[in-house]
């Protein structure tokens, strides 16, 4: 599969690639591999100080079956790495609409979570369970939507590749505890250090799940001296490969820099999103 | 009342037809929008003949229903209008009638939050135990096996909220009463200690400004937990019954005794759980000292829950309640002789398991009460799953027991029923 470019023109920016493939050699020989995975989760979970996006998650059977979630999203971070706040409100399927459900993600404990019932008009506390569980329903967990701790793994360069005619590193994560998978192999993009593409195994060694990066769209934020290009997947899936159930996610309309403010992950904006937000 | 809204329904909808045809010439934003879901719901008696009552036939519910949930905004200032409304039809008496659930106006500036209307509002922090959740409440819909949404009943007020990052602040005026809607011998088994006396009368609170209740929260994140503090001042829902001779009565007068309200809750994460905390102290102005039979006593109210997820899409709940009555001295003493007398401390454990298999499509849970001074209980078992996005089942059942027929649980230990409910949306 091509890594494609698509979306809007407004939001289409092809960046000088010579340029960006000196300073990849230059990081690639001062990187070592943990740092790359930590790259990485930046460039996917980090993007920006903020972001809003609509997003279509499909569940998808092995006989093709599907079920369809539609969110919004909006995430703001403290810091790069640190702290962030997500908000997610529902659009689709009907049972779910207009629920909404903010966490507030701290990388080294578990997260608080909320959700909102809008037909009792209730704001609850939910278990935050095990980061591995299912978001959702999905073939995602938790972890898979907002990230995963690097400290969490082991990390392993073990060769450079063109991985679907992108230099890209290898990298192999064991878990330091145990988990549901054994060992995870990723494909990461020398230049935007975007996850091209994951595996992981069980404790038998057997290939359970893979994650693609399908859609990478460049979309600008900023205006003049502030623009800034930020490298985002657009269109990725995560199958279960002994299931064959599937997941897959398209980010459509992905806003950067909007200016959230902390105050905005708020009870009062769950009971009452903005316009601007769900619209 | 009902052919207001239905005026404003048929209203709302007009506009909507006119907001497409506009919509389609390109000229009009559309600013409306329609969902809703068909409903069909029928719960069976199980273990017992029918019911002397009226309504006291094989089917304890049967019903279809059309919820429209209407919706519109403003495009230039944050206002909007929501119209929720169930169109029925209910098998056991035949008839067809309207549920109007939420009307309401929405305004919304910098720091507050105006609704104004016919509103759903919960307070509190336990699961179907409520302390500081002084709203009406609909027992009929939880012991008869529609969704958990329909215990649930709105009231007609005008809230305006507050917040800030100090604190947040929730007042509500309602100037309309609405009591529980508690089971009745016209379709459910239970105790009532005046059983011969037929002539009824209720008296409920008249809409004047004496009258008028008034409901205050604070609330504000501390440290881990999310903190409230409650006032309400207004009436119990469930009414008392008072006789106008308790030797031989001739009619029974169901009123609805004054009522005060004060509490406080937290909820956050703790031992790898969510814990809760709500205590509230009822008092029950109209009965002071505790002298009179007719009315509850004042009483405090504790519950203490907790809720984790012990595996993937498992999670265990477990909560502690209890009443305390103040002035038990005077209760006993004044109790007339022959009607089932109370404790001075009556607790509640409840118990919810909740397990979700197939990417959540299907959902197995369990909500059980038991009350150990009364020794009784009620089990709600209930299987739900999603066949597409749009439809849903869910098959469940209320089994009631107990030591004796006059306890809260146990008077209806002959109303068991297994329910289907069956639900499109659109």
């Amino acid at each position: 599969m091509k890594k494609t470019i698509c979306g809007f023109a407004a939001f289409i920016f092809i960046v000088s690639g010579l340029t960006l493939s000196v300073q990849a050699k230059d990081k690639e020989s001062l990187l070592n591999a943990a740092q790359i995975i930590e790259n990485s989760q930046l460039a996917f979970y980090y993007q920006g100080t903020d972001m809003k996006a609509n997003v279509v998650m499909e569940l998808i059977d092995k006989d093709g079956g599907k079920r369809v979630r539609v969110m919004t999203i909006l995430r703001l971070d403290r810091a790069q790495g640190e702290n962030q706040k997500y908000f997610i409100y529902f659009h689709k399927p009907g049972d779910v609409r207009r629920m909404t459900f903010m966490i507030w993600k701290y990388p080294l404990k578990d997260d608080d979570r909320w959700i909102f019932i809008p037909a009792i008009d209730l704001i609850k506390r939910i278990a935050a369970d095990d980061k591995r569980s299912s978001f959702v329903g999905s073939d995602f967990t938790y972890e898979d939507i907002s990230g995963r701790d690097v400290d969490s793994d082991a990390h392993t360069l073990l060769r450079s590749e063109v991985f679907q005619g992108i230099d890209s590193y290898l990298i192999q994560s064991l878990p330091l505890e145990p988990t549901e998978y054994a060992k995870r192999l990723s494909w990461i993009d020398k230049i935007t250090f975007l996850p091209l593409k994951e595996e992981y195994y069980d404790a038998q060694e057997e290939l359970f799940r893979v994650f693609t990066s399908d859609v990478i769209e460049k979309i600008a934020a900023g205006e003049g001296e502030d623009k800034k290009i930020f490298p985002t997947v657009t269109k990725r899936i995560m199958k279960n490969v002994k299931t064959g159930h599937r997941t897959k996610v398209i980010y459509k309309s992905v806003i950067y820099n909007i200016g959230l403010k902390d105050t905005d992950f708020s009870e009062r904006h769950m009971r009452r999103p903005p316009r601007s937000w769900i619209r | 009342m009902f052919k207001k809204y239905l005026k404003l329904l048929i209203l709302v909808i007009l506009i909507q037809f006119a907001g497409s045809a506009l919509g389609r010439a390109g000229e009009y934003e559309q600013n409306i929008e329609i969902h809703g879901f068909l409903m069909g719901n029928f719960s069976g008696r199980i273990n017992s003949p029918n019911s002397s009552g009226k309504e006291g036939g094989d089917l304890l519910l049967g019903e279809e229903r059309l919820r429209l949930d209407i919706f519109g905004w403003a495009e230039t200032i944050e206002a909007s209008a929501r119209v929720t409304v169930d169109l029925l039809h209910d098998a056991v008496i035949g008839e067809f009638d309207t549920d109007l659930r939420e009307a309401y106006l929405d305004y919304t500036t910098q720091s507050f939050d105006f609704r104004l209307g016919r509103q759903v509002i919960t307070w509190g922090v336990g699961d179907f135990l409520f302390v500081n959740d002084v709203f009406p409440k609909d027992w009929v819909s939880f012991f008869s096996g529609r969704p958990i949404e329909y215990l649930k009943v709105g009231v007609d007020a005008f809230r305006t909220r507050y917040s800030s990052t100090s604190v947040n602040i929730e007042f509500l005026v309602i100037p309309y009463f609405e009591p529980d809607n508690i089971p009745t011998s016209k379709r459910f088994y239970l105790f009532d200690p005046f059983s011969a006396v037929v002539s009824r009368y209720e008296d409920e609170p008249k809409t004047t400004f004496e009258n008028t209740e008034l409901a205050l929260r604070f609330y504000r994140r501390i440290k881990e937990f999310d903190v409230s503090a409650y006032m309400y001042r207004g009436f119990f829902r469930t009414p008392g019954m008072r006789p106008d001779n308790l030797l031989s009565p001739n009619f029974i007068t169901r009123f609805y005794p004054d009522l005060s309200v004060y509490g406080l809750s937290a909820q956050g994460s703790a031992l790898d759980g969510i814990l809760s905390f709500e205590a509230g102290y009822y008092h029950s102005r109209q009965d002071e000292n505790g002298d009179d039979p007719f009315i509850p006593n004042s009483q405090i109210r504790y519950l203490i829950g907790y809720q984790r997820q012990i595996w993937e899409d498992f999670t265990l709940g477990v909560q502690y309640y209890a009443e305390i009555m103040e002035d038990y001295s005077n209760y006993q003493s004044t109790f007339p002789n022959g009607f089932p007398i109370q404790k001075k401390y009556r607790d509640t454990f409840t118990l919810y398991i909740e397990q979700l298999i197939m990417h959540q499509t299907l959902k197995f849970s369990l909500f059980a009460f038991y009350n150990p001074v009364d020794n009784d209980y009620l089990i709600q078992p209930k299987v739900f799953y999603k066949f597409l996005d749009n439809l849903s089942a869910t098959l469940g059942a209320n089994i009631f027991g107990g030591d004796k027929d006059t306890t809260s649980m146990g008077q209806f230990d002959k109303n068991d029923n297994v329910f289907v409910l069956v639900r499109y949306y659109f």
